[in-house]
């Protein structure tokens, strides 16, 4: 009874200073507790930002004819969305990318994104083949082929073909190398890729992974 | 007679009844009819209420677009994408009146951003950011934020080849983030590229999410506004001089003075603006860009790509901002430094920062290297070691890439830090000296320059001119603390003048 008595006394004394421990306790608990589950609530806002499931599945290889394309012809290709190119390079296209190496970021292509089947210069599993993601590596437009050579390519004397991003003017040459002092940082991403037969080019998957 | 006054009598009663229960009467006496704003408003007055108007058209005629827009990427049966058919056929060809509302849409997007930039003119030419204004500036620059945002989701909307590369530019400069640039992009994205579920996101964005933050922000930029008063062209407080009934001797009653006058305005613009809708709704290639009018195609850039004309200043500055820029830009920020550094001899801690800001920027710039021209320190030390953490290489600093962005952003954030950056003891430029006078008009032209070369293809020239358009833009906001002081002001009158 006494104890009792005292904690009412207690009580009435909080309540003068208009403080309540017991009740603050709960107060806090429920709002921390409520504070959690408000955060787990918010997950799904977060998460459904995410590439959902059929985005994240919409990404299967793709087969490619080389058949049909003729010396210094270029195609493109949809992959997950993106262009790919397909370049079938001269052999003096291929002899022309060493002339680049001085004016190059990444000559060899050692900071750069591609498959380790498709380093050093001319970034390919057969020279001849070129397969490139057209897609620049500073803001995501895609390049376009410029493969005239010097004054006649409008890319000035010492052109030895390549590509020009139309938005904000980044120079790669045909192994998809930048030059210095362009807005995109690194090289074109090679995407993995493998020769089904001498004529058939698979995009989007190792010869490993089979 | 009597019948007459029996109505006003009724409508007397009503109008106590709802004062009774809503402070109606209160609101319109606080705000309108006894809101007392300086009697020397000019031309450049009138943004502030034509920038009210132009929300209005936006949201009305976003409403009634709505109704017919399909934000839908998938083929339809002709193999057009269905939100571009919509748009393009459906809108523009088949709803009755369709076309004209979509104009009004179109149009009212960049006259928002005329009159805007315009009502920050006025804020920069009289001192409006100036104590005790700030928080009236800084809505504004959220409103101003907000806009931009609206502009950039609205634009994927139609589904075009501008609104598909642009939007693809814009969410990939998340990427130049270090760390988790990649995977942020694809959290905007929704997908790896631009896709469908990119356009339904951004329609969500332009439709409800922004508009609701605009009009929080346009509630809060007026409360504020009525709160401490407007400014005026001679920059002095009306509030300092009252009659004996507490009225400002310089201010007339918001409404009805100031109302005709904005309505005088109002009808000026709605003529220019119905012209340009019924004769120029492209607005040259400008409102609308002729790009826009093929689908989007995922697989060709369009040979030039450009954005609207209302964010190529911006947007100059990013593709100003290469690896052989940034040592001009570290040079600007270290002489800022020490300026700062010379003039903060009380403030350990001020000189603590300008010792650790150009340090900080130098090696986010070049790295370890000397000015970015040379290989990294570490290479020839101990060629063969890596120093890469996350994806960032330490010996090379950030990439250009990233700095670009950073500019973009940044300088348009520039605007919000005025009200601290301007230390003349004057606020309007009636009263200001040559120094300042003179720098703002280097500003205004760097920003036209700027401006135009963003819509241009990239050049050698257009490169060279934006770089150095870039720093005077940057050197009006840096160098303003010292300019401004040093500036030769005229004396300030107690009371407005005008004629």
């Amino acid at each position: 009874m006494s104890d009792n008595k005292e904690n009412a006394s207690n009580g009435e004394s909080c309540c003068a200073c208009s403080l309540d421990p017991e009740r603050r306790a709960l107060l806090a608990a429920t709002a921390g507790v409520g504070a959690i589950v408000g955060l787990g609530v918010a997950a799904p806002f977060v998460g459904s930002f995410l590439p959902s499931e059929r985005a994240k599945a919409a990404g299967a290889p793709v087969e490619y004819d080389l058949s049909k394309l003729a010396p210094g012809q270029m195609d493109t290709i949809e992959w997950q969305g993106k262009p790919v190119w397909i370049v079938r390079r001269t052999p003096e296209m291929v002899a022309a990318l060493k002339k680049n190496d001085a004016n190059l970021v990444d000559p060899n292509s050692e900071r750069s994104e591609q498959p380790e089947y498709a380093k050093g210069t001319a970034r390919a599993i057969k020279d001849e083949y070129f397969v490139c993601l057209g897609v620049c590596t500073h803001l995501g437009c895609s390049p376009n082929p410029k493969f005239l050579l010097g004054a006649e390519s409008g890319m000035g004397e010492d052109w030895n073909g390549g590509f020009l991003c139309p938005c904000h003017g980044s120079r790669f040459d045909l192994a998809g190398r930048v030059f210095k002092s362009m807005p995109a940082p690194v090289n074109l991403v090679i995407p993995p890729h493998s020769y089904l037969s001498d004529t058939r080019l698979l995009i989007g998957k190792d010869s490993k992974e089979s | 007679m009597n019948c007459c006054k029996t109505v006003t009598d009724k409508a007397q009663q009503a109008l106590a009844w709802v004062d009774e229960r809503f402070p109606l009467s209160f609101l319109w006496k606080s705000h309108v009819s006894e809101y007392y704003a300086p009697k020397n408003f000019n031309f450049w007055y009138l943004f502030g209420s034509l920038a009210l108007l132009v929300l209005v058209i936006q949201i009305v005629t976003g409403i009634f677009l709505v109704m017919n827009y399909k934000p839908d990427a998938s083929l339809n049966l002709a193999g057009v994408p269905v939100a571009f058919a919509s748009v393009e056929s459906t809108i523009m060809r088949d709803v009755w009146g369709g076309k004209y509302i979509r104009y009004m849409h179109s149009t009212g997007a960049s006259a928002f951003f005329i009159v805007v930039y315009l009502h920050m003119f006025r804020g920069m030419l009289y001192g409006s950011y100036r104590k005790p204004r700030e928080l009236i500036w800084l809505f504004g620059m959220g409103i101003f934020l907000c806009l931009m945002g609206e502009a950039f989701f609205g634009y994927l909307l139609p589904w075009g080849q501008m609104s598909f590369w642009g939007a693809q530019v814009i969410v990939n400069l998340f990427s130049a983030v270090p760390v988790i640039g990649g995977q942020l992009s694809e959290f905007i994205r929704g997908d790896f590229v631009v896709s469908d579920a990119t356009l339904n996101r951004f329609f969500a964005f332009h439709v409800i999410a922004i508009p609701l933050v605009l009009l929080g922000l346009v509630t809060s930029h007026l409360i504020a506004l009525h709160e401490v008063g407007s400014n005026n062209p001679d920059g002095v407080e009306i509030k300092k001089h009252k009659d004996a009934n507490g009225i400002p001797l310089d201010g007339i009653p918001f409404y009805p003075y100031h109302v005709i006058k904005d309505v005088f305005g109002v009808s000026i613009f709605l003529i220019v603006f119905a012209a340009v809708i019924f004769f120029a709704p492209e607005g040259g290639g400008y409102f609308l860009e002729f790009n826009n009018f093929f689908p989007a195609d995922a697989l060709k850039t369009p040979p030039h790509i450009a954005p609207v004309w209302y964010f190529t200043p911006y947007y100059s500055m990013l593709r100003a901002t290469t690896s052989d820029f940034l040592p001009f830009l570290w040079a600007f920020i270290a002489l800022i430094s020490v300026l700062t550094w010379r003039g903060a001899a009380s403030c350990r801690f001020v000189r603590g920062l300008c010792v650790l800001v150009p340090l900080a920027a130098y090696w986010g710039f070049f790295g370890l290297s000397a000015f970015g021209l040379t290989v990294p320190l570490t290479a020839l030390l101990l060629p063969g070691v890596k120093f890469t953490v996350l994806g960032v290489d330490l010996a090379r600093g950030l990439d250009a890439k990233f700095w670009g962005v950073v500019m973009m952003g940044g300088s348009v954030m520039l605007f919000a830090l005025l009200p601290w950056l301007d230390r003349s003891p004057v606020k309007s430029i009636r009263y200001k000296g040559v120094l300042v006078k003179t720098a703002l008009v280097i500003f205004v032209v760097a920003f036209l320059i700027l401006g135009y070369f963003g819509t241009q293809p990239p050049s050698p020239v257009g490169n060279i001119l934006s770089q150095i358009c870039t720093i005077l833009y940057l050197s009006f906001f840096g160098l303003m603390p010292w300019y401004s002081r040093l500036d030769k002001t005229k004396p300030v009158p107690e009371r407005l003048t005008w004629k």
